[in-house]
């Protein structure tokens, strides 16, 4: 028997996803597509946001949507139907998450010539926070039932995030929802987080999530 | 929930490392997995062995896992203190300015092969 070798690796078991993300942050760029990257707890009201939201841009702005599941097609069904744009469904196979060989696949068979392609991760709060799918920035829905403490409850989800929307305000006096305690633990878990409160059954605050998607898109374009 | 996942990137990675070094048959395969790294070390051993089954070169390879404790660094009383019994706020001052200094990792360490 030949002798034993041992190798020092030294290297996160992540790195290939990384990486991997990287390359397609690239090519994206230079396609000139941007990825904004939702996710959220399920029943947090991703879809009926997204609704809105691409509702709101449509005009503006040349969009797309892969909703990203373990089984079922009746989320990209309902953007499709609701919003006219194009929309395809993933199927994880029982994955809790997203990487981004996953993405790169999504956009490949979405094709098209969106500028602003939206994924709609599955609706877990740990896992996709780990793998980096390629998105320019990364965005999560916490809704007034979860609570104000889940930032510190889920501390990397929230590390990882530019965006925090906060949905379903409108019922926040039922579930003692204390907006300020979850920005404050919002920011501790990551101090360049901005928090947006919204009601997307009424459509309340939509306006300005539509809008800081408008300027994100503006400030990557001029960051060539 | 996601070790699976993360299993299976670190049986890619480990696949091209042994390839890189001309190895045939790993035999082991340490890794380093933080305490508040999400990952739970006996899922991920299941996980592990579950799916080396599949595979040809790590089809024996055993999984060693090493767990780094976690600690947290106070930047206003400079002090470190164990994030797992504290969390946020240190035992020591009361601040929540702090961060984490270790427990994070989840990395491949090493491979023993022949």
């Amino acid at each position: 028997m030949s002798e034993v070798k041992i190798i020092e690796v030294k290297r996160s078991m992540l790195d290939d996803n990384d990486k991997d993300a990287d390359a397609l942050r690239k090519e994206l760029r230079e396609r000139g597509v941007f990825l904004l990257n939702l996710m959220s707890s399920p029943g947090s009201g991703k879809t009926t946001t997204l609704i809105r939201t691409i509702n709101a841009l449509k005009d503006k702005i040349k969009i797309a949507v892969m909703e990203a599941d373990i089984d079922s097609d009746v989320d990209a069904k309902k953007i499709a139907k609701e919003t006219g744009v194009h929309s395809i469904q993933l199927h994880t196979g029982g994955m809790c998450h997203l990487d981004a060989e996953m993405t790169r696949q999504g956009i490949k068979a979405l094709g098209g010539d969106a500028e602003l392609v939206i994924l709609e991760n599955v609706g877990n709060l740990v896992c996709p926070a780990e793998f980096d799918t390629g998105a320019s920035k990364n965005c999560m829905i916490l809704s007034v039932p979860e609570g104000d403490d889940k930032p510190l409850k889920y501390p990397l989800m929230f590390s990882v995030c530019d965006l925090v929307l906060v949905n379903k305000i409108d019922v926040a006096p039922y579930f003692d929802f204390d907006m300020e305690a979850c920005e404050r633990n919002v920011k501790s878990r990551n101090k360049n987080a901005k928090v947006i409160p919204i009601c997307a059954k009424t459509g309340d605050g939509i306006d300005k999530f539509a809008q800081w998607i408008l300027s994100e898109i503006q400030a990557w374009k001029e960051n060539k | 929930m996601h070790e699976l996942g993360i299993v299976f990137h670190c049986i890619k990675q480990v696949n091209e490392i042994a390839a890189e070094n001309n190895v045939t048959r790993v035999n082991s395969v340490t890794v380093e997995i933080g305490e508040v790294s999400t990952v739970i070390p006996y899922y991920f051993e299941d996980c592990w062995n579950w799916a080396v089954k599949k595979e040809t070169v790590l089809k024996d390879a055993k999984i060693v896992i090493e767990q780094i404790k976690a600690v947290t660094h106070c930047e206003d009383c400079g002090k470190d203190y164990p994030t797992v019994e504290h969390g946020k706020t240190c035992p020591h001052c009361g601040s929540g300015n702090t961060y984490l200094l270790t427990g994070n990792e989840i990395l491949i360490k090493q491979i023993e092969a022949y």
